[in-house]
């Protein structure tokens, strides 16, 4: 089943007056449980598309459609809600709030859903479990290694029960033993969660882990593998 | 909420010395602006205690006009029709009659133009204290034939207790007035314009020396709270009749509430430049505060979090930081309040002298009503949800993704 689906959408910016085509009239569909990579080069426009999906970013022309929702056309107030419910959020520089601890930031997702307090602890033990960090719950992100950040970052990903995940360049600022745990971490996820992963990378660690491969290049598809 | 408290409250202790700083700020700010209140507050309330209880009451009925033309034929009958009046008002903790007018003092070598005051001695002495002002003889009784002098008076005059003074004067519709008077006692009064000019004399003494038997010119009324003085002045408005007028302390001393609400007013230009150092401080903290935290401003927009949560969340940081500075402010100012309550600061050289003049007590008083305290807070707190306007406007205008790539 499509869950995400993307129709001819075209990103042009303005720099300095002259108009950069970051997207070319891309068209691609996601499945539930798929564990996907959007590779290219720098400039090619996988981080663009994946803050359109994500509702982050307004495409030009062409439309995002979400589990059956144009968020394309949802105002403001209404993507953001759709983004609490719907999206998980991991980014390269991890980007946890630091007066909170660990279980702190993978609790405020659920607090923002307005769920109660019982239900949040209980999901937020489960992942931090699943990611390892059991020990280091009341840590504060200053105590923690990047590996260990960005851990914490996909369990407050998958807080809100997402229908997927978006990660941009979720291994960059780690050393190869914490990418290797985090891409573990994530697969078992996907597998035991039925979580999409979609990510954005040049990371060939990542790519090597991904079940789909999408490569990207002047904002078009060039190819799409699958079930590699 | 307790956890959007929570949050704001460990956001402000991000980058401890900078709130701190501006903590501290707000901190001398309410300290020096409460110091200033309660001086003027406190020296207000005692000039204005200081009139209407050495001189004006609380309120004083004359005849229409008296005020405006402070003349001895502008007098009115004080009989039983008039007290009986006053004695249906509750409130009133006592009144007391008198009679003014001026006179030339004479001894066998000087003569000076002086203000007769006649009065009822017992409750003129519980208005204004007089006996306590004694420095030599003694106070008037009823029915009493001799007279107080103020202390400069007789020493112009060269007079002591026991010595005889002839006053004369114009009497009630021409009339002639001549009296010759022993010297009971000299009183020592604190203003000393007061004390170069004023003799006083038992009322009834007064009547027979200006031909004004059971006439007066003020009746002199005191009420149990000052919160009762616009009660029991209309009250008596509508218990006397055309020919008398009723006047409160307001009325009688408005030159002098002037020249307070000017005071006043200079005091709020000066507070209000505290004031704004303080909004400017406390706004330059949440300004760098907020381009510090920008990019995480646009991650928890993008995980979720509403523009008006994360507002909400950066006023209530505004309002601790404010309530801390107000909270402290006020702590601090209390004790210091409290010791110059009990020690006003004496004036001195010229300033002194002046107030001397003026009649009032050469020090500065200071108050401690709980509107000097509160009245910090809640501009602190106005102040604050302004700058709260800032948050407000730039999050609104926040774009994710550039916040994201700040």
């Amino acid at each position: 089943m499509d869950i995400i689906e993307v129709k001819e959408i075209y990103k042009t910016y303005d720099k300095d007056s002259v108009p950069v085509h970051a997207l070319n009239g891309i068209s691609i569909t996601f499945k539930e449980g798929e564990f996907a990579a959007i590779v290219g080069p720098s400039g090619s426009g996988k981080t663009t598309l994946l803050n359109i999906i994500g509702g982050l970013d307004e495409p030009t022309r062409g439309v995002v459609m979400i589990n059956g929702v144009n968020i394309t056309a949802l105002s403001s107030r209404k993507k953001t809600q759709f983004r609490l419910e719907n999206i998980g959020f991991v980014f390269q520089a991890y980007n946890l709030i630091p007066v909170m601890t660990a279980k702190e930031n993978v609790e405020f997702i659920m607090f923002l859903q307005g769920k109660d307090k019982k239900e949040r602890e209980k999901r937020t033990s489960e992942l931090l479990e699943a990611v390892g960090l059991s020990e280091r719950i009341n840590s504060r992100p200053n105590k923690l290694s990047g590996g260990q950040q960005q851990r914490v970052a996909v369990a407050r990903s998958l807080a809100s029960k997402p229908k997927f995940v978006l990660a941009d360049e979720p291994t960059a600022n780690l050393d190869s033993k914490s990418t290797e745990n985090l891409l573990e971490i994530m697969e078992q996820l996907n597998q035991k969660e039925n979580t999409t992963f979609i990510f954005s990378t040049h990371d060939a660690r990542v790519v090597n882990k991904a079940r789909r491969v999408i490569t990207i290049e002047d904002g078009r598809i060039i190819s799409d593998i699958t079930n590699r | 909420m307790v956890d959007y408290l929570k949050l704001a409250w460990r956001n402000i202790w991000r980058n401890k010395r900078r709130t701190l700083i501006t903590i501290a700020s707000i901190f001398f700010g309410v300290l020096l602006s409460s110091f200033m209140s309660s001086m003027q507050e406190g020296s207000y309330a005692q000039y204005i205690t200081t009139i209407v209880n050495s001189y004006s009451g609380h309120l004083q009925i004359h005849k229409r006009g008296y005020w405006d033309d402070k003349v001895i034929n502008n007098s009115m009958k004080f009989d039983g029709t008039l007290t009986s009046k006053i004695a249906k008002v509750k409130d009133i903790t006592f009144y007391t009659p008198r009679l003014e007018s001026y006179a030339l003092a004479s001894t066998d070598e000087f003569t000076k133009g002086v203000m007769v005051m006649g009065i009822d001695p017992e409750t003129e002495n519980d208005l204004t204290s007089i006996s306590i002002k004694i420095k030599e003889g003694r106070y008037l009784e009823d029915h009493d034939g001799g007279v107080l002098l103020g202390s400069a008076l007789a020493k112009f005059l060269k007079l002591s207790v026991n010595d005889t003074l002839v006053l004369l004067g114009q009497g009630y519709h021409g009339t002639s007035a001549a009296g010759k008077y022993t010297v009971k006692g000299i009183v020592k009064q604190p203003a000393p314009e007061l004390d170069r000019l004023l003799v006083y004399m038992d009322i009834h003494t007064a009547q027979d020396l200006f031909s004004m038997q059971g006439m007066v010119t003020s009746v002199v009324i005191m009420v149990n709270d000052n919160d009762k003085v616009a009660p029991v002045k209309d009250k008596l408005e509508g218990l006397t009749g055309s020919e008398e007028e009723v006047m409160d302390w307001k009325e009688m001393n408005s030159l002098l509430l002037k020249q307070i609400e000017s005071d006043r007013s200079s005091g709020n230009i000066m507070k209000g430049v505290l004031y704004m150092i303080i909004t400017f401080g406390i706004l330059s903290t949440i300004m760098m505060m907020m381009a510090e935290r920008k990019k995480e401003f646009g991650v928890l927009i993008a995980v979720g979090m509403k523009k008006y949560k994360l507002i909400i969340m950066l006023v209530l940081e505004i309002v601790f930081i404010g309530m801390a500075g107000v909270i402290t402010g006020i702590m601090g100012s209390i004790p210091l309040i409290y010791y110059y309550l009990h020690n006003p600061i004496p004036l001195t050289g010229q300033a002194g002298e002046m107030m001397l003049q003026m009649g009032f007590e050469p020090a500065m008083f200071f108050s401690m009503a709980p509107s000097i305290f509160y009245y910090q807070a809640l501009i602190i707190f106005v102040f604050t949800i302004l700058i709260g306007l800032y948050p407000v406007y730039n999050i609104s205008r926040l774009k994710i993704m550039s916040a994201i790539r700040n």
